[in-house]
């Protein structure tokens, strides 16, 4: 399952990137996130909790940074275990175009559920994770600078 | 007396009683004083390693008991969970036995795999437990599609099967059947797939288990369809418990339609462990762990090619087939799709030479096992599907092609091709009967109007045979199975004339209270409300083969006519001696010992109390007491057979089918309660058409998550999914069984699922298709509808 949207943000590239890489405004935009801790450059662990059609459970896990290339983009990743209630798993490559002044930034994700949250969600994990797409990415420009999506699809 | 409780009466089920009014006793319902908890942490992924597992946060949660991983059961020796049929491959091997461990060691191979289990004070505490268990997994590539599994390159389960292959094994002569192909006027070839399904018994599957510290003592109680089956593996296989030392309990069991016969991972963890923890384990599964672990049934891929003569007489069948055994092989997960299976490729017809290759193979998904069938509905749903497919091919009524290949009732007892040989049966009488009770000439007419309304409707027909009351010991030994399968009773009377039939078969909604009951009413004049069956386990029971392939009554019910015959035969001695006559002149009628020719009696109930009294008693030849014990083995399968007739209607525009009309016309042989054999064939119908219209059990083909894994994907079939059944009977009794029955609780199942799919493709060929999957869910009618509209485009 693949999503991909898009976002024009009022700010500069520069400023948006280094925004992207701000463990900051990451933790207050990542739905869900309780704690988000810099291992390193590259690095941070996660706890986040999330609800998946029936299921709600705190997933521990990874935030990984890769293929960094500023101001264009970036590759973020996330693995998390959520107990009993399984796994989830999932990354976006996050891109950056200047145009006028303004960034449009496109986003393209992939995740992958396992364990119960598949069992009785997976119908529902193409939506959810839309929807989580949609509330990380609109509350990012929103904080960067002020924003409105101009297309996404699904 | 027994007229109106004896066999044939429609007696109300006695266990009723307590199963309507909240007082039944299921496992989880068990009293345990001090009891513990036991939860399963199971594996998320299809196919991974395990690098390590960390148990310390775990450890220090509240209420922990114990935790046990893989590596305790291996350091206590605790072997391997068993399938105990051994199919030997075309070449005479035996097939490929990977280990299956109780708890995963290394490696997990399905979603559902257990790696851990936890023990608490409580069921939450085990989950909280459980969800701070840190387990590394190595995420490895899954082998889900069961077409592709031999294909190189596709993840391998277990290196002790090579290419994922358990066995490649036949039944026939390739050359002779190809020989008959090459003289054939017509071909008829169909490929076809028989869905998965997941079994749903009511009752979720449940253990608890107790050890006995002062006399080495293990009481396991179990949802088990065969609890004395279930004690020997875990004694001589697993556990290496006694047997005198392991009592098995299965008490009332709601549903098992096969998923209860295995012996499983979890009682066998929660009975080993009781000694260790030292106080007792109980353990019930959450629906979401019987969906992903109960042993699932079918799946199965076929291309099935059928050669007939220009008249339509078949010549040969050609059957290839891969089934899928899941990640371990189950119990008897084996013998599924070999012997229970291409043995009944002869279906109801004369055909006279078959070939058939079964290949199995392991994939990274839940273990498949016998489900209401068995490779019997496997079986039916493709000669079924190819000899619908014929009569289309050749332009023939399907009945009458039917009608041409029919066994002829002279020919009975009739020797297939495939090994058995059919001990009786008359089919033409039982197609005729189905056809009128269908109103078949009226069908044209009806599918006119519906087409008027916009409606597609079709019709099918499913002309089933199978193979039950398992079964002969010394047959099932040259197959290759395990165990024997006679059944014990002990009929046990008490000195005032009441008795306990004490069976080894087991009732799991099968009504063997009533059944057997109204046998024992009928053969010995006693009255139904003085006789209770007593079942279940192994402390209290006879060693009993238990419950399942249509065998309970063929067999069990067999076994307490022999057992009734020794009480009748002890009680004309008594008799004899307190008429004062000749045991000669001794008849027995109607519950009364008389001497013929005179009004000398002595009713059963006094020659009890004589016996158990022996004040006036012949105590140098025959012992006090009346308790009997008898053990029967079959002389052969029973051959249920019938036909079944579906007709739909489809709604174009939504791909919805309805089925407007169900006809089934059984042989079951002497019927016990009509009444009971009727909800046995509803209940069956009703599953059949679960299968073919509704349910699918689905794993992601990437990632081997189960995607079907509650109701909200998995759907049941429901009240308003199937139209009230028009049912009728055609006997010819069993001639070598002493009841003259042949079983009927899985006819249904076996048969529907061809007729509905028969029906729907009958529906659709006026808009030209020709194929369609089973099941026929609206979406799946909705595409082949679209894309047989997009082709003929084109």
């Amino acid at each position: 399952m693949e999503i991909k949207g898009e976002y024009r943000i009022a700010a500069p590239r520069e400023k948006v990137f280094a925004a992207l890489n701000d463990q900051a405004v990451l933790q207050a935009c990542i739905p869900g996130c309780e704690s988000l801790e810099k291992l390193s450059d590259t690095e941070m662990t996660a706890k986040v909790r999330l609800r998946i059609g029936p299921v709600s459970a705190t997933f521990n896990g990874k935030v990984t940074l890769s293929d960094i290339d500023p101001p264009n983009g970036y590759r973020i990743t996330g693995e998390g275990q959520g107990g009993v209630a399984g796994f989830a798993k999932g990354g976006a490559v996050v891109r950056l175009a200047d145009d006028s002044g303004t960034t449009v930034l496109t986003y393209d994700v992939d995740a992958q559920v396992g364990g119960k949250i598949a069992q009785v969600g997976a119908r529902l994990i193409s939506g959810t994770a839309k929807k989580l797409a949609d509330q990380f990415f609109g509350k990012f420009a929103e904080n960067v600078g002020a924003a409105a999506p101009v297309a996404s699809a699904g | 007396m027994t007229a109106a409780t004896g066999i044939g009466a429609r007696v109300k089920r006695k266990e009723d009683v307590r199963f309507l009014t909240g007082t039944g006793r299921y496992v989880d319902d068990l009293p345990l004083a001090r009891a513990t908890y036991a939860y399963f942490l199971r594996s998320p992924h299809a196919h991974a390693g395990i690098k390590g597992i960390d148990l310390s946060a775990a450890e220090k949660m509240p209420g922990v008991v114990a935790i046990f991983t893989g590596k305790d059961l291996a350091e206590s020796k605790v072997g391997s969970l068993i399938c105990g049929w051994v199919v030997k491959d075309k070449h005479g091997q035996p097939h490929k036995a990977p280990p299956h461990p109780v708890l995963a060691v290394d490696t997990v191979r399905y979603v559902g795999d257990p790696v851990a289990m936890v023990v608490a004070n409580s069921h939450d505490e085990a989950k909280d437990a459980a969800e701070q268990i840190k387990v590394d997994y190595d995420v490895r590539p899954a082998s889900v599609d069961l077409a592709k599994a031999f294909d190189k390159g596709t993840p391998q389960v277990h290196a002790e099967a090579p290419g994922n292959l358990i066995y490649d094994w036949e039944l026939g002569v390739k050359a002779d059947v190809d020989a008959a192909f090459a003289k054939a006027a017509h071909v008829t070839k169909i490929d076809i797939v028989n869905n998965r399904l997941i079994p749903n018994a009511m009752e979720p599957r449940a253990a608890a288990a107790e050890y006995d510290k002062g006399t080495g003592h293990y009481t396991l109680w179990s949802t088990s369809q065969n609890p004395h089956v279930l004690r020997l593996i875990l004694s001589a296989f697993v556990l290496g418990i006694p047997e005198h030392k392991l009592r098995v309990i299965a008490p009332d069991v709601g549903g098992g339609f096969g998923s209860k016969i295995f012996c499983y991972n979890e009682e066998t963890a929660v009975c080993w462990a009781s000694s260790r923890v030292g106080r007792p384990i109980k353990w019930t599964a959450e629906r979401a762990e019987s969906f992903m672990t109960d042993a699932h049934g079918r799946d199965h891929v076929t291309h099935a090619e059928l050669a007939l003569d220009k008249d339509g007489k078949f010549l040969a069948l050609k059957v290839d087939t891969i089934a899928n055994m899941g990640a371990y092989l189950s119990t008897f997960s084996t013998a599924v799709p070999t012997y229970l299976y291409a043995t009944l490729l002869a279906g109801q017809y004369t055909t006279p030479l078959i070939y058939a290759n079964v290949r199995a193979a392991v994939t990274h998904t839940a273990p498949v096992d016998a489900y209401r069938g068995a490779g019997r509905p496997e079986a039916t749903f493709v000669i079924e599907s190819i000899v619908s497919q014929a009569a289309k091919d050749l332009n023939m009524d399907p009945a009458e092609l039917r009608r041409k290949n029919f066994i002829p009732s002279t020919a009975f007892p009739y020797q297939t091709p495939v090994a058995l040989q059919y001990d009786s049966g008359n089919y033409p009488p039982i197609i005729d009967e189905a056809m009128k009770i269908a109103d078949y000439k009226g069908f044209e007419a009806r599918r006119a109007e519906a087409k008027s309304r916009g409606k597609l409707r079709g019709i099918g027909f499913s002309s089933y045979i199978e193979a039950c009351g398992l079964a002969p010991s010394q047959v099932i030994g040259q197959l290759g199975g395990g165990v024997g399968q006679w059944e014990s009773a002990q009929l046990k009377f008490n000195p005032t004339g009441n008795v306990q039939v004490i069976t080894g078969s087991h009732s799991h909604g099968q009504g063997h209270e009533t059944t057997f009951a109204q046998i024992v009413s009928d053969k010995l004049g006693v009255p139904l409300e003085n006789i209770e069956v007593v079942h279940g386990d192994t402390s209290t029971t006879t060693f009993g083969m238990g419950t399942y392939g249509s065998r309970s009554l063929a067999v069990g019910g067999s076994a307490i006519m022999k057992a009734a015959d020794k009480i009748i035969a002890k009680g004309r001695k008594i008799a004899a001696h307190l008429m004062e006559a000749s045991v000669d002149d001794v008849v027995f009628e109607n519950g009364t010992f008389k001497v013929a020719g005179t009004d000398k009696n002595v009713p059963l109930a006094q020659a009890v109390f004589a016996a158990y009294v022996p004040h006036n008693y012949p105590l140098a030849e025959i012992e006090p007491g009346m308790d009997e014990n008898a053990f029967y083995d079959p002389a052969n399968f029973v051959y249920p057979a019938g036909t079944q007739i579906c007709e739909v209607e489809i709604d174009p525009d939504t791909g919805e089918t309805q089925i407007v009309n169900f006809t089934a016309v059984d042989d079951f042989g002497n019927i016990i309660n009509p009444m009971i054999v009727e909800g046995q064939v509803h209940g069956g119908i009703v599953q059949g058409v679960g299968q073919a219209l509704l349910e699918n059990a689905v794993y992601d083909k990437e990632t081997g998550q189960l995607l079907s894994g509650s109701y909200m994907d998995y759907t049941m079939p429901r009240a308003d999914d199937v139209p009230s059944f028009k049912l009728g009977y055609k006997v010819t009794p069993c001639p070598h069984n002493p009841l003259g029955v042949k079983g009927c609780g899985e006819a249904g199942a076996i048969a529907a699922p061809a007729a509905v799919m028969n029906a729907v493709r009958d529906a659709l060929a006026p808009i030209g298709v020709t194929q369609i999957t089973m099941p026929a869910t609206p979406l799946n009618v909705w595409q082949t509808i679209h894309g047989a509209a997009r082709a003929a485009a084109e």
